[in-house]
């Protein structure tokens, strides 16, 4: 577990990203603190991949400030390379290197970057791979292996290079749905390690099991956030209830575009015991 | 009488068969083979060419090929660095150059490098003698070509790459040199393969450079044996000679290919 600091793990301050004419979002207020596992939900469109996406930098914000970490990302003279460092992240699509091992891609950043000898990047890899499940793979090419086990391969190489925080953009949204339960346990054992995670998703029963904080995004804007058996359990806004109840039960159309609003169910669907696949 | 299918089929098929064996007798029968051989394959000219055609001709053949080759790949692969460039003068001069070196002839940039550089720089020499000023003269407008072709396979690399790279810390040169520019490499092998092919087309241009017996290339080689002999023959061998390089590199290509796909 993280010792607590002063400053929290990621802070954001009325945060604007606007691509063209297109404002993404409008004004995100929120903090992780360390150790913390926040889970970012909402409907497609809602900004919460960009918001993710400002953390890192990978989209320059249009306004506000974020720091992580306590180093501001948002100065124009961060030393964007070195902050990224202690960054972890994970994509969609995985992005595994195609031309290199498993294991070089695990490894390539760490001696590059961090300057470590091939022995001890090796030595860290291979930990690393033991980690997620995949000490067979690491003289496979990325091509070679599952969907899953090429994420997981990812979620490896990120956590070779020691990150402080973790980010997460839809880890699982591309992985054929018997593959998505690896994936989610290795980001299960990593948050009861006290990994301080950031993590956009779709899987509401990671959300309720391992976050310590959910947030609904909806139109830019954090609708509203809490712990997960209240945001999910309980949600006190109507496009939260509205949302819920198209994930959760999406072939349950009540009126078109309509929410659900029928006399005896005014609560949301409740969680099944297991929507892993309930997408 | 009415055909099935399958009939009808065979029926075509064995007809066309029947037009390409008669097209061959005709060509057999009706050529002139005494007066063939005797011009384009004279058993004691082809001799007489070995084996120099091969220690000398073939080799400097290769020799420039890949010399303006290699010119041309690290030149080509600096011009679509700076068309990709944030810098907008680096944009500007490789379009300009690129441009500008497609719409030459080679032989006229030949010419610029051979003459024109030493009428404009007596008292400075371009290094190699023949082998550099071909390996530089083709090499300026091979690298126009391949720039072209290494930009398209380096913004064929998907975006997530420099991404995930730059994600891991790595600044956008090592990120390039390490991940984009191996994975772009891969994807313009066969576009690159047919430059090479060119390329070892055009080093016959050498001649205008006046070669002597020492740097002599194929094609030369073979027209001036056609001087000496008054016989076509050697025409006949310097062409075959080419394929020696040219078949057995789209055999090679093939393999590495199929040794990428792997990685891919």
């Amino acid at each position: 577990m993280t010792t607590p600091q002063t400053q929290p793990a990621v802070e954001i301050r009325d945060l604007h990203k606007s691509f063209g004419s297109l404002e993404v979002l409008k004004g995100i207020d929120f903090e992780v603190g360390h150790g913390e596992v926040v889970c970012v939900i909402g409907p497609s469109g809602s900004g919460k991949s960009t918001l993710l996406r400002c953390v890192n930098l990978l989209e320059e914000p249009t306004a506000g400030k974020i720091w992580v970490n306590g180093t501001e990302m948002t100065d124009p003279d961060v030393e964007i390379d070195s902050v990224r460092r202690g960054i972890g992240m994970v994509f969609q699509s995985f992005n595994l290197f195609p031309h290199l091992t498993v294991l070089d891609n695990l490894t390539i950043a760490q001696r590059r970057v961090l300057r470590r000898g091939r022995a001890e990047a090796e030595r860290i890899a291979r930990g690393n791979l033991e980690r997620v499940g995949l000490t067979d793979k690491a003289d496979a090419f990325p091509a070679q292996l599952s969907g899953g086990q090429q994420q997981r391969a990812a979620i490896a190489r990120s956590l070779s290079m020691d990150p402080k925080l973790m980010l997460f953009d839809e880890p699982t949204s591309a992985l054929d749905p018997e593959l998505v339960g690896d994936v989610l346990t290795v980001m299960r054992q990593l948050a009861e390690d006290g990994m301080t995670m950031l993590v956009v998703t779709h899987e509401m029963a990671f959300a309720r099991d391992v976050a310590d904080r959910v947030v609904f995004m909806d139109g830019g804007v954090v609708v509203e956030q809490g712990p997960p058996q209240e945001v999910l359990g309980a949600p006190r806004h109507e496009r939260t209830r509205s949302f819920l109840s198209r994930v959760l039960d999406p072939t349950h159309v009540a009126q078109l575009g309509q929410p659900d609003q029928s006399a005896e169910s005014p609560e949301p669907p409740r969680l099944p015991a297991d929507d892993r696949h309930n997408l | 009488m009415k055909l099935r299918r399958r009939q009808r089929e065979r029926l075509s098929l064995w007809l066309q068969y029947l037009a390409f064996v008669a097209i061959i007798a005709v060509v057999i029968f009706a050529a002139d083979w005494g007066r063939l051989s005797e011009a384009f394959f004279r058993v004691d000219i082809i001799e007489s060419m070995f084996p120099t055609i091969i220690t000398v001709a073939l080799r400097n053949t290769i020799l420039y090929t890949l010399g303006a080759f290699a010119f041309g790949l690290v030149f080509g692969t600096v011009l679509a660095l700076m068309r990709l460039s944030r810098v907008a003068p680096y944009r500007w001069v490789a379009t300009a150059y690129i441009e500008l070196f497609r719409g030459l002839p080679a032989l006229l940039v030949l010419f610029l490098v051979g003459y024109g550089i030493p009428i404009a720089f007596p008292e400075r020499e371009i290094p190699g003698g023949v082998f550099g000023s071909i390996a530089i003269g083709l090499g300026l407008t091979a690298a126009a070509y391949m720039a072209e072709t290494i930009r398209a396979g380096i913004q064929a690399v998907p975006k997530g790459q420099m991404e995930a790279a730059r994600t891991l810390g790595m600044s956008h040169f090592t990120a390039m040199r390490t991940i984009v520019i191996p994975q772009a490499f891969r994807i313009v092998i066969p576009p690159l393969t047919n430059e090479l092919i060119l390329l070892t087309k055009d080093s016959s241009l050498a001649y205008v450079l006046g070669v002597t017996a020492q740097t002599i290339e194929v094609t030369k080689f073979g027209r001036d044996t056609l001087n000496d002999r008054v016989n076509a023959t050697p025409l006949l061998v310097a062409g075959l000679t080419y394929l020696i390089i040219t078949l057995p590199l789209s055999q090679v290509v093939r393999r590495l290919e199929l040794r990428y796909a792997k990685a891919r």
